[in-house]
């Protein structure tokens, strides 16, 4: 005696938004099941396991149907197959798109291609995140990442236009497709403790302020390419650190306003010329595609570690880094204000949220 | 030409990919109505063409509007090679031809291709323009509404009830025809669709026109069914109820249809009445026609037909001229009279309808039906299915005399349905057997409660119906009658069966719940004559066990009356498959259901008779907590012994009821059912272990869940708007080759009771609610197979306010009824007194019955003997080789009674404020579905037609599409989104009376293919909320289009 068949369709299209996430998660139906007992829900109506599971197939089948209406929602509103309340189908698209932050992680950055898809069993046996969701998780971004390519317009916006996801939603497939189009480097060890959630705020911020649409909001990849000319103009805050007037009179002006301010200050003062040899020298290499993949390390490298060995404290960053910004406008002999506020309005509050444990 | 019928295609969406090069798709579609096509432009290289086509207009004869759909196909160009197909979509314009329906058709539908389903969308727009000619109504009957609903539509009153009207039309199935060889499956399916869309759409024409014959303009309770008989043909047949209706607000008080009360004696349904004014009909018009469906043939297959029925019931009490009980007063005999007439004119005197206005319903005798099991045979000529219509009217009659046996003159809450199996086929026939007030039978009656005052039946609404409409001296089977205790002043049966809805007047303590009764029975392989004779023998102790379970179980709940009882007898090779669903209540006016007891063999046997008491145990904890459960505290605490229901232990042998207490004259007032005695079960009986095992089992619904196959839960008035239609199959294989009946049995009951646990699960956000309409259909699709389908919807509560209102007019109610005269008897001597010659068109032997050849179930011989006892043996009359077996089980006459006000719907009730709905964005109209008649919270203002579809989907990739679930899945949401769609674009938001009347599957996952055909019907409707003026949903896209032109 076998059940050959077993269906429930409701006019209402019936689902269970914990059976949904399990989907989502990967759960193979027996699994869903286990947790679904665990979770106590069998007490909730006198059921039995083999109730539990003729449901959980049920759901499963529904959002199998549904996953191809998700991965284009704007259907998913006109379709007539399923009857799904609007705010009912708001939830089903903002969890499909949700992602792990363990796993947007190991791809970020990384070119979205066959050959990363074929490294997604690695990455799901080292997150712990399973395979099914791994690739469902890795389609979004491809899938994001290829509609908005050839979108003008803003990139927050195309996306949640396009996908009717949240704001917040929005702004982080805004950041994968960023990361994702400059091929940042993320992965290498002294990156490992930073969060998705760092890299999106700086992603946040380089698109505001880099890109070619923090200047012109009607062309073609606005938000997704850095502005060259921007690049270009970054060379000249060489003057910087090359000419040794200036260099010397950067350090004293940014020591006088932080002295007695902070109990870092010897550490400040020694440090000045090397940290400010850092951060102008990667001003100054981001023409080099190569070195724009570098950002993230290099800011760690050349800033961030010889802080934190320095124990300064996130105040001192904050302190030291506004000084260091402002005291350049008063330097007589260096024209490059306008450019290195768009430079250091950037770095400053990339290295502020990136300066943790 | 009285028709044009114009279509305009103007956009798509969501095409497929139909060049794989391009991924794109250069479509164009065709229109087509009749023998004409149009075709539009091909737009080029998009998933989401703008055609905005012209107007295409097609010149057509109203006959044919009726009868075709409007056929739009959706194709891909191809240059070089022949267009490929992308889907269709079958348009039925009958709404359009109905001035008080829908005026347009508007609106994007699925296209549907039968092989991949759902492909993409087609906005579409069709009107209608009538022209008025003089030959209107020779053979079209446009005009006539159709309604599924059982009972009078909301916003209509029934100015007449006309009666029965009938129809079959027969074809032979394209899917048997030799051409079927070389075509492709979709070819194949699609003349098969379009078959039975032409199929349905004359009938319904047929009918309409009987409908304007005998004076009406509508036919509620429509029910049109499609028998698949193979090989020998396609029969679609459809029964309802004709009426005259009267839209509420018009108020006018005249109905101008006029039709005589004397009509012809012989049979209303064939002959037209001449004298109707408004019935222009020639006589016998309709045999022969240009329907494209017909085909010309002789048929000569009355001679090899071998047919055997089996009536399921008898009445012992049929045809002795018992006169009138005592008390007959002359007023009801003078109402009997009336009310004959009127209904003697009928050849059927049946009743579509569940549902009826007040005091529509006089008494109720109880259930009848009747069973035949016929040969299918192949049908010769189309134009002349006489042999269906025979079979059907030899049913019909068993049917009237069933109920003429009851004392009644009228069959109510009427079906009719078959189960087919090769060539076997089961015809079955049920219906609740009542008297009727015939203020709504004659002409001129139409001023309700005023003209008709005198003719009123005297009985409180509330009680009235439970009464017995028989003579108690010559009681139709033997049954125990007390004084109603609701009024005392007239008898009333210890239970009663019914087909029909609980009347909204009717008093009833506590709530109600689903009772089933399961069976299956094995039976060898065997063919033809010899596999019908075995099956029609089985027949009758299926029938027999399936109503001792009902008892049982309706005992078990302390409840005394079940309504909307439907059994269900499905036959496959080598099983039979019983299932009777029904609502049982208690209703006020019965008396309190005596309990179970359980009787061991031999006493003495220490252990035995341990074991029957634990078991006696369970069965009084069980009856208790129902008690509790279903809140089951009868008003009257005169009676004695309530608590108690077992016998004394003397009793414990065997009760005959007829000894034990028959009701007595003597005592005024008949309390005695105090100590009645228990219903026995013997335990040494291994049916009866197993009928105890059944009724220990069943587990009862979870709190904050209640059931009921009826439309609604008595004592459950505030419902929330919030409603969830379901469709559930489950399909069981039973591996093992070598059950026996018992462990079947087992099987069989776990599908159902497992399925209802699921659909508790599913369903426990809606919490509290109520599973209401719960419609289980049981097939077995091949050996091994058996399969439940279920539709249902969970309608949720308030769960405060429960019960208040409930309670006090219950005691207002019992006050009001002793002003009316007290009259005990039930006169059945006028109905017994008609003329036989009604009968004249059946054959003798199914009347004689010889009372002998009775056949005693000696095991059970509790008080289940007293609904069911004998079976009896017909004369075999062998006629021109055939042999007709007629073969009679037992009446099942059970009544009752009840409270008033019981309808949810009519009370002002303050819901609808959770509205499930705030789609303000949504492009698309949410559309309700539900088979009630009714949307709680919500008021109907404008049926807008008849929905009726017939699908059939087919599969070569089983596996790819989810295997048989997932392919059953696909097409059930497909087939609610088809259905949603059309309601939508004829400007309604919801569909009332909806059922899927077949799901019929047939798969081989060997072959990686399956087949599935539905068929689905409703109601069509605008509704608001009961507070607005507007349509409840947000119908932006499509209804506003509506306000155009009119169908006319």
């Amino acid at each position: 005696m076998a059940v050959e068949l077993d269906v429930f369709v409701g006019n209402t299209t019936i689902m269970d938004e914990e059976v949904y996430q399990l989907w989502l998660d990967g759960y193979t139906v027996n699994d869903a099941v286990k947790v679904r007992m665990a979770g106590g829900v069998l007490d909730e109506c006198e059921a039995n396991q083999d109730v539990l599971l003729s449901d959980t197939m049920d759901q499963y089948r529904t959002f199998q149907m549904c996953e191809r209406l998700l991965q284009s929602p704007a259907k998913l509103a006109n379709q007539l197959l399923f009857q799904i309340p609007p705010h009912r189908q708001t939830m089903l698209i903002e969890r499909y798109y949700a992602f792990d932050d363990v796993f947007v992680r190991e791809v970020l950055g990384k070119k979205l291609s066959k050959g990363t898809k074929k490294d997604l069993d690695d990455i799901s046996a080292k997150t712990g995140v399973t395979l099914k969701s791994c690739r469902r998780q890795f389609d979004n971004f491809k899938r994001v990442f290829k509609v908005v390519e050839e979108l003008k317009g803003p990139l927050v916006e195309n996306i949640r236009q396009h996908f009717l996801l949240s704001d917040k939603l929005a702004r982080d497939y805004a950041a994968i497709v960023f990361f994702a189009n400059n091929r940042f480097e993320t992965g290498k060890k002294k990156l490992q403790y930073l969060t998705f959630q760092d890299f999106a705020f700086c992603a946040g911020q380089l698109i505001n302020n880099w890109t070619v649409g923090a200047v012109d909001n009607m062309v073609e990849d606005m938000d997704v390419d850095l502005d060259k000319e921007f690049l270009q103009e970054l060379k000249e805050l060489k003057i910087l650190i090359t000419d040794k007037d200036l260099l010397d009179q950067h350090k004293s002006l940014v020591c006088t306003a932080l002295r007695g301010k902070t109990k870092a200050f010897a550490e400040m003062e020694a440090n000045f010329k090397n940290l400010s040899r850092g951060l102008v020298n990667i001003a100054t290499k981001l023409t080099n595609t190569k070195d724009v993949r570098d950002f993230f390390i290099d800011l760690v490298e050349k800033f961030i570690e010889p802080c934190r060995s320095d124990r300064w404290t996130p105040a001192d960053i904050k302190l030291y880094l506004t000084h260091y910004t402002n005291s350049a406008h008063i330097l007589d002999s260096f024209k490059h204000q306008a450019v290195w506020d768009r430079y250091m309005g950037v770095i400053k509050s990339c290295i502020y949220k990136m300066y943790h444990d | 030409m009285p028709g044009k019928l114009k279509a305009k295609i103007v956009a798509g969406r969501h095409l497929p990919v139909m060049d794989r090069a391009s991924d794109l798709t250069d479509a164009f579609v065709e229109v087509k109505f009749g023998n004409t096509t149009f075709k539009t432009d091909v737009f080029p290289k998009s998933l989401n063409p703008q055609w905005n086509s012209e107007w295409f207009k097609f010149e057509v004869d109203d006959e044919d509007l009726q009868d075709e759909p409007l056929q739009i196909t959706v194709l891909d160009h191809d240059t070089y090679s022949a267009n490929d197909a992308i889907g269709k979509v079958y348009i039925d314009i009958d709404p359009l031809l109905c001035t008080e329906a829908a005026s347009v058709i508007s609106g994007w539908f699925p296209i549907y291709d039968t092989i991949h389903g759902i492909r993409g969308e087609i906005n579409v727009l069709v009107k209608v323009e009538l022209f008025n000619d003089l030959n209107r109504f020779r053979q079209s009957s446009c005009g006539v509404k159709f309604f599924c609903t059982t009972s009078i539509p909301r916003g209509y009153r029934a100015a007449m009830v006309h009666g029965f009207v009938e129809e079959l039309v027969v074809n032979e199935d394209p899917e048997y025809q030799w051409i079927d060889r070389i075509r492709t499956p979709r070819a194949s399916n699609e003349a098969r669709q379009r078959l039975i869309s032409l199929m349905s759409g004359e009938l319904q024409r047929k009918i309409g026109l009987k409908v304007l014959e005998m004076g009406g303009n509508a036919v509620v309770g429509y029910l049109q069914c499609f028998d698949l008989e193979g090989e020998s043909g396609l029969v679609v047949r459809a029964i309802g109820t004709a009426c005259t209706l009267e839209k509420h607000s018009s108020g006018s008080l005249v109905n101008t249809h006029t039709h005589p009360n004397t009509a012809p004696a012989s049979n209303a349904c064939n002959s037209p009445s001449k004298d109707g004014k408004e019935s222009p009909l020639a006589h016998g018009c309709r045999s022969t026609h240009n329907s494209p469906v017909h085909s010309a043939c002789s048929s000569q297959r009355l001679s090899q037909n071998f047919s055997v029925s089996v009536p399921t019931l008898i009445f012992t009490g049929m045809g002795s001229g018992g006169s009138a009980g005592k008390e007959a007063g002359p007023l009801k005999t003078l109402l009997r009279q009336q009310t004959q007439t009127a209904l003697e004119q009928r050849e059927f005197p049946f009743f579509t309808l569940t549902s009826f206005p007040p005091s529509f319903l006089v008494h109720v005798g109880g259930v009848v039906s009747a069973r035949s099991v016929k040969l299918l045979d192949r049908i010769h000529n189309p134009d002349e299915p006489e042999t269906r219509d025979a079979w059907w009217e030899e049913l019909r009659q068993e049917i009237k005399s069933h109920a003429k046996a009851l004392g009644c003159h009228a069959v109510v809450g009427y079906s009719e349905n078959t189960s087919i199996c090769e060539e076997v086929c089961i015809l079955s026939a049920s219906g609740t057997a009542a008297i009727l007030n015939p203020r709504y039978m004659r002409e001129g009656c139409l001023d309700i409660g005023s003209t008709d005052q005198r003719f009123d039946d005297p009985s409180p609404p509330s009680c009235g119906f439970c009464h017995i409409p028989y003579d108690e001296l010559n009681m139709p089977f033997p049954a125990q009658l007390t004084y109603c205790y609701n009024c005392r002043r007239q008898k009333v049966p210890d239970v009663l069966f019914t087909t029909i809805n609980l009347p909204a007047e009717a008093a009833v303590t506590g709530k109600g719940c689903l009772i089933q009764a399961r069976l299956c029975r094995l039976k060898k392989k065997a063919q033809g004559e010899v596999n019908a004779t075995a099956i029609s023998n089985l027949l009758p102790f299926m029938e027999y066990e399936l109503h001792t379970q009902l008892m049982n179980k309706l005992k078990l709940r302390s409840m005394n009356a079940l309504f909307g009882l439907h059994i269900q007898i499905s036959v496959g090779e080598n099983m039979l498959l019983g299932l009777a669903s029904a609502t049982g209540v208690y209703l006020t006016a019965l008396p309190a259901p005596g309990g179970i007891q359980i009787a061991g063999k031999a006493s003495g046997d220490l252990n035995n008779e341990q074991h029957v008491q634990s078991i006696q145990k369970r069965i009084n904890d069980t009856i208790a907590k129902n008690k509790e459960l279903y809140q089951i505290n009868p008003p009257e605490l005169t009676e004695e012994g309530v608590g108690s229901p077992i016998p004394e232990p003397r009793h414990r042998s065997r009760l005959f009821r007829s000894h034990s207490e028959s009701s007595d004259e003597v005592s005024e007032l008949d309390l005695s059912h105090g100590k009645k005695d228990a219903f026995v079960l013997e335990i040494d009986d291994t049916d009866a272990v197993e009928d105890i095992h059944s009724l220990l089992t069943d587990a009862s619904p979870p709190t904050g869940f209640y059931t009921c196959n009826t439309e609604t839960m008595p004592g459950i008035y505030n419902w929330t708007t919030a409603v969830q239609m379901f469709t559930s199959v489950r399909v069981l294989r039973l591996s093992n080759a070598n059950l026996s009946n018992q462990s079947l049995n087992k099987i069989f009951t776990d599908l159902c009771e497992n399925l209802l646990k699921s659909f508790y699960f599913k369903l426990r956000s809606n919490i509290p609610c109520c599973l209401c309409h719960l419609n289980f259909t049981v097939a077995v699709p091949e050996e091994e197979l058996i399969q439940v389908s279920v539709t249902a919807v969970a309608m949720t509560f308030d769960k405060d306010q429960n019960q208040e209102g409930f309670i006090t007019k219950g005691g207002n109610e019992t006050e009001e009824q002793l002003q009316f005269p007290l009259e005990l008897c039930a006169d059945s001597s006028s109905t017994n007194a008609q003329p036989s010659s009604k009968f004249s068109g059946v054959p003798e032997n199914t009347i004689v019955s010889s009372r002998a050849a009775s056949v005693d179930y000696g095991s059970f011989a509790d008080r289940c003997s007293t609904w069911l006892e004998l079976l009896r043996l017909k004369a075999n009359t062998i006629r021109r080789g055939s042999v007709k077996t007629s073969r009679r089980t037992q009446s099942l006459a059970h009544s009752v009674s009840s409270l008033e006000h019981c309808s949810p719907l009519t009370e002002g009730r303050p819901r609808s404020l959770r509205s499930s709905r705030s789609f303000g964005g949504s492009s698309v109209t949410m559309v309700k579905m539900t088979p009630l008649s009714f949307l709680p919270g919500t008021r109907i203002i404008k049926f807008l037609g008849i929905i009726n579809m017939f699908f059939i989907r087919e599969t070569t990739s089983l596996r790819e599409e989810g295997g048989v679930s997932g392919f059953l899945h696909t097409f059930i949401a497909e087939v609610f989104a088809m259905v949603r769609a059309h309601v939508a674009a004829l400007g309604g938001n919801a569909v009332v009376s909806y059922s899927m009347k077949d799901c019929v599957l047939m798969e081989n996952p060997n072959k990686n293919q399956a087949q599935c055909l539905i068929n689905v019907s409703g109601d069509a409707v605008i509704c608001v909320r009961e507070t607005d003026q507007e349509p409840m949903t947000s119908m932006t896209n499509i209804g506003q289009t509506c306000a155009a032109d009119g169908a006319t």
